[in-house]
Parts: C-alpha cells; structure tokens; sequence
C-alpha cells in the first residue's frame, strides 16, 4: 500500500475514523506522517484535520499551509495570530491590515456593525471632501467636452489643475 | 509640588454639584487613540513606550484646555499615591499598575484627565458631576481635535480609530456614568435593571469598574460597542438609558417611603447609628453605610447632613486616603479604628435621622 500523500513510499502510518456510519482511512508513509504531526498518538486533533483535508479532496495541508497561519507575523510589530488568539489583543494598528481578514465575525458580534461611522480627523476630512470636489469637476469636465462646450470645458481644467 | 498638593481636597472637590446629581454621582467620556506604526503599550518593549511617552506628554501639556494641570511619570508616583488617584476616579487601576514608560495628565479641576500608555498609548476622559455626558463628550472632542495636529492617531476609513482590543475600536468612547442606586437594590429590583441594560448592549459594573463589586450601591453604566455608531448616536443611546434608570430609582424610592417606610427609615437610622458610634469599622461596611446615609440626605431625614459630607467621606474613609492622612503606615486593623474615630469625629455635629410626622 502506498503513502497517500507522497505516493512513493509503503504506508506504515494507518489512520481511521469514523463518523457516524462513515468510516474514512488514511495511510501514510513514516515520512509523510511525521512531516504532518500525526507520529504521535496522542495528537488526535491534528489527526482530524488531516483526514478531513484529504479526504474531503481539499489541498492538502503541506508545510507551506499550516505553518504559514501560524507564523505570519506583523510586518510591523512582530505580532502573530496565536499571539492574538492568547492577549486577545493586537500589537498594533497594522495588525488590523495583517490580520483584517478574520475579524469582521468577530466585529460583528462585537458592534452594532462593521463600518465606522464616528468622528474622522479633520486633516482626512478635508481631503475626503477635497478627493470628492474633484471627482464632481472630472465629470462635469467630461460631460462639457461630449457636449462641445469649450468654454466651460476649459474653465473646468484650469480649476482642476488649481487643485492638483 | 506633589499631586496631592495639586489636587483640590475631597472637602472641595465634593461640594461640586451637576443635573441630577442625587442619583448620578458623575458622567464621564473617555477616548482611545493610539499612534500610527508603534506597537501597543502591552506589546510595546520600555524603549517603544518611553519614546511614545516623550511623543505624547509634551503635546498633550501642551494644551491649553488643561491648564493648569499636572503631569508625572507613572514611575515617579508611590503605590499610595497610585491608589489615591484610583480612588479619585481618576485613572483606572490597570494604569496604576504601570510603571516606567507610562504617563499622567491631569487638570486640578479634575475635569479632564490622561492616561499615557495604559491599554492604549492614549486613555483621555472628560469628567463632570451629575448627569453630563454631553458636556463630557463636548470637552473630550474638543481636547482630541486640539491634539489631532500634533499626533499622528493611528485611522482606518473603515475601521476608524484603531484601538489594542478590538472592543473599543471604532470610535474608542466609552460613556459611563457612576450612579447611586439604593432605592432600587433596597426593593430588589437591581437584578431586573441590570438585566435590561445589559440587553441594550450596556455594561453594568461595580465601583471601580470591569471585576469590581457594587460597594456603597454604587453602579457604572457604560456603552460596549464603539463601532457601527456614531459617538452622538451612542451619547443619545445610554443617555436615554440612564434617564430611565433615574425614573426606576425615583419611583423605587417614592414607593418604598409610601409602602414600608419603617424599612427604609430603619435601614438609614441604624446605618447613622453604626457610623456615628463604631469604634472599628471596615471599608466595605462603611460605603454601603454611608450610602444609606447618602439616601437619607436625600430624603430629608438629617437636619443637618449636605450629601457633600456623604460623598467626601466615602472618599476620605477609602483604604489609601485614610492612610494619608496618617503618617505611619497603617495595617487594616489600625486602618478599621482609624476610619471609625474620623467618622465618630466628623458625624459628631449631626443629629440623628427624624423620621417625617
């Protein structure tokens, strides 16, 4: 029997479950099994996370995986996600860019929502209402033009470049 | 000059009166904001908090809302101090466990108050007497937009103010006001208001806040989601909501004086009895005392009783104030009879309750 993961070596490690009246079987060869973390016995809960990526037709999980989860660190500060899972904390605030993807469910049972609707500094502020002034001015220019109206059309550009 | 020296004495600061100030002892705003690219305090080496510090300290002394105002290193506080300004309400006792890397400013109106690198690199509330969160909110923002120039606060679009825990993120407010709510723990009906709050999504919590027991029938309400809401939105959300714990706590009142008033009135005059006469006495036993003296001021059962003199001896009779004004260190026994000759001393003026014919 060959190793189901590498497909080259004799299978020496045997895993079974059984879920219900479904029974799901891996075997692995020595290597694979312990590359995967399943050489020790007691370790059932990766185990389950190994049979239900393989059997389920899923990538397995190859080094690269897992490992990356576990070690993507802050590009800032260092953090990592076990560090989060642990202080229930972040390390500091572009931990809400690295980490950004997995937080909204958590947000979301937290807050009345996930979109901040509060005070925005006025220095943004200003550049948020300036950002919105020009796109008006881009369009009107736009619309100038297809109608022919030179005119105003160059009114529009020299405001634009003012802004800019 | 030391912060003791700075601060006006309880005896002063207590005569400070506000809207509804009966029930509500004071509201407060406070703000988290944090500075772009520096790790958390929590997460943050000595190094990355004493430089966050040197950012911060100067530019927050530097506004003329706090003036005059009072600054320190935490590090340069002793525990005693440290415990008094927890007593004071004035940081939280998560800040006094900080030490080196970690700051303080404070008005000597009380009014306004900062927390240098507590959980986040900054903690700023606003404090008022009585029912005033607006008031609270008017004066944080404004302390925020003075220092938005100065600081570069860490702000996602999205996300807005980006807190260390995700529970403050957002706008980082967090509204609480400290409410005395004996009418209501006496009719038993605390559990169900506590219950209800709960479910609009506020905090109901004990005297120093998060973990901290109800002593003296004291209560923080406070609002848990920061995100999603706008901070007006929230002001008039828990405003709202204390406004109806005010009405529940008037009405428990009213109708325990009406339906057992010999309850009530036994409760006040043994609570007057034990505090006037006790020649030992502990802190936990003195604040839900004095608390009932506090209702019976209110109720006009004393001739000569201010609620002022109420709430300054809830203060002075708290472990680390009593200790200051002793000058040896005092242990809790020496504490218990130290507390007990300042109330028979202080109480000695007052008559005892008169029930109304």
């Amino acid at each position: 029997m060959l190793c189901n993961v590498c497909k080259q070596n004799e299978a020496k490690v045997h895993l079974t479950k059984i879920v219900g009246d479904k029974m799901q079987k891996v075997d692995l060869c020595e290597d694979c099994s312990k590359e995967k973390g399943v050489d020790d016995p007691t370790s059932y809960s990766s185990e389950d996370t190994l049979l239900g990526h393989i059997l389920s037709g899923e990538a397995t999980p190859t080094e690269s995986e897992p490992a990356t989860e576990a070690t993507v660190k802050c590009p800032t500060c260092g953090y990592s996600q076990a560090d989060f899972k642990k202080a229930g904390r972040f390390g500091c605030s572009d931990c809400y860019t690295t980490f950004g993807e997995g937080i909204e469910g958590m947000l979301k049972t937290m807050h009345k929502g996930t979109k901040h609707t509060g005070k925005v500094p006025a220095a943004l502020q200003q550049s948020r209402a300036e950002a919105q002034k020009l796109k008006l001015l881009q369009k009107r220019l736009e619309k100038a033009i297809a109608e022919e109206n030179f005119e105003e059309a160059a009114q529009l550009r020299d405001e634009i470049k003012r802004m800019k | 000059m030391t912060i003791h020296e700075f601060l006006v004495p309880p005896s002063v600061s207590c005569q400070r009166t506000g809207p509804n100030d009966s029930i509500v002892m004071s509201s407060r705003v406070r703000l988290a904001r944090n500075l772009k690219k520096q790790p958390f305090p929590s997460w943050a080496k000595k190094p990355d908090r004493l430089r966050v510090l040197e950012l911060i300290q100067p530019a927050v002394q530097g506004l003329p809302q706090l003036a005059p105002h009072f600054a320190a290193a935490m590090d340069d506080f002793t525990p005693l101090d440290k415990q008094i300004l927890v007593e004071r309400h004035l940081i939280s006792r998560e800040h006094a466990a900080k030490g080196a890397g970690s700051g303080l400013v404070v008005n000597q109106e009380e009014s306004l108050c900062v927390m240098i690198n507590e959980e986040d690199h900054l903690r700023m509330q606003a404090l008022r007497p009585g029912l005033q969160i607006k008031a609270c909110w008017q004066a944080i923002d404004a302390l925020d937009s003075a220092l938005e120039p100065k600081l570069d606060f860490a702000f996602s679009p999205e996300l807005g103010y980006l807190t260390a825990c995700p529970t403050n993120l957002g706008t980082g407010i967090r509204v609480s006001a400290m409410l005395h709510l004996p009418g209501l723990v006496l009719a038993e009906e605390i559990t169900r208001i506590i219950n209800a709050a709960n479910k609009l999504g506020f905090a109901v919590r004990g005297l120093y806040g998060e973990g901290t027991e109800a002593l003296g029938n004291v209560f923080q309400v406070s609002n848990q989601m920061t995100l999603g809401e706008s901070e007006l939105q929230i002001i008039e959300r828990i405003g709202k909501a204390l406004n109806q714990i005010i009405e529940e706590e008037e009405n428990a009142r009213a109708v325990l004086l009406e339906k057992k008033p010999k309850i009530v009135f036994n409760h006040i005059g043994r609570a007057y009895g034990i505090l006037a006469n006790a020649h030992t006495i502990t802190s936990k036993e003195t604040m839900n005392l004095l608390s009932l003296l506090r209702l019976g001021a209110e109720l006009g059962l004393f001739e000569k009783l201010n609620r002022s003199l109420t709430d300054e001896l809830f203060l002075l009779t708290q472990p680390a104030h009593l200790q200051q004004q002793h000058a040896e260190k005092l242990d809790a026994e020496g504490r218990d009879t130290l507390r007990a000759d300042m109330l028979r001393e202080r109480l000695r003026d007052v008559p005892r309750p008169q029930a109304p014919k």
